[in-house]
């Protein structure tokens, strides 16, 4: 994926950041949490989830992104490559089962560096989760 | 209390254990901001914009995307300490948000320490609604320069 101007500003903007790092010159810095955007770039040759989950029973637990050299600016072309790292299953406080799921993608640039690691941890609920909360 | 608008210069001195920046509290949740920041995000899941679907899901009305809040934690900290200098941003979802909530964002610095000729802080970062209750919780180390 490419790490696009516009929509680098665009993310800024819907996050809350009117930070000049995030909005200024050709090659701003993107926003921590800008790589979700790879949602866009998703085949199923670099995707770790089946598609199609019911997002009625979908929520989502917890996110973590390290960057060794800090978040990837503008124009960076980025290869992300997802796996499931860990799946395993809970008992709700409700007594409904909960699946949950690990998902792994590694972020590297044209030299093969790595830029960015992300742990995205989602659950799968037995009924709709409103049914459940 | 440190330095918290963009650009204000925040020091390794400054950031000692249990230093904070100033809370942010934002503007009342809109259906608005859930669908501009799906948009940018490409997460289209209708449970956040679709009424009936958020009703055929138990719920009476959509919620917010966890992820715009932990985007606007971010920002928090970026306006706080700077946009490149982030090394590692991290959040756990608790209760959800709904349209009209107002949240409020705090951060402290928790430790601090060299590495590799880097100076690093970690940072806890809250997020709760006008109930008190937790929306989410955030973690943040960030390299200080100065």
């Amino acid at each position: 994926m490419r790490v696009e101007l516009g929509k680098v500003r665009e993310f800024a903007r819907a996050t809350g950041s009117s930070h000049p790092e995030h909005i200024e010159g050709e090659h701003p810095v993107s926003p921590v949490t800008f790589l979700q955007t790879a949602a866009f770039w998703r085949t199923p040759a670099n995707e770790a989830l089946p598609a199609g989950r019911d997002m009625r029973r979908v929520l989502h637990a917890s996110v973590e992104f390290v960057f060794p050299k800090g978040p990837p600016r503008a124009g960076t072309r980025l290869t992300g490559q997802q796996r499931i790292e860990k799946e395993w299953t809970k008992t709700g406080r409700r007594g409904g089962r909960l699946d949950f799921v690990l998902v792994v993608t590694d972020y590297t640039d044209e030299k093969g560096d790595l830029v960015a690691h992300v742990r995205n941890t989602t659950v799968v609920t037995a009924k709709p989760t409103g049914a459940t909360a | 209390m440190t330095g918290t608008a963009a650009g204000d210069p925040v020091t390794w001195d400054d950031l000692h254990i249990g230093a904070s920046a100033a809370p942010r509290v934002d503007a009342p949740l809109t259906i608005t901001d859930f669908v501009r920041y799906q948009g940018a995000s490409g997460d289209m899941n209708p449970i956040h914009h679709d009424p009936e679907f958020a009703r055929r899901a138990g719920y009476e009305q959509p919620f917010s995307v966890g992820m715009l809040a932990a985007g606007r934690a971010a920002s928090y900290v970026t306006d706080w300490l700077g946009p490149q200098n982030v090394r590692g941003f991290g959040v756990r979802f608790r209760e959800q948000a709904w349209p009209g909530d107002v949240l409020t964002y705090t951060g402290r610095v928790s430790a601090r320490r060299e590495e590799n000729g880097e100076r690093l802080v970690d940072l806890e970062i809250g997020c709760t609604r006008q109930t008190g209750g937790e929306h989410l919780t955030a973690w943040a180390t960030v390299v200080v320069g100065t």
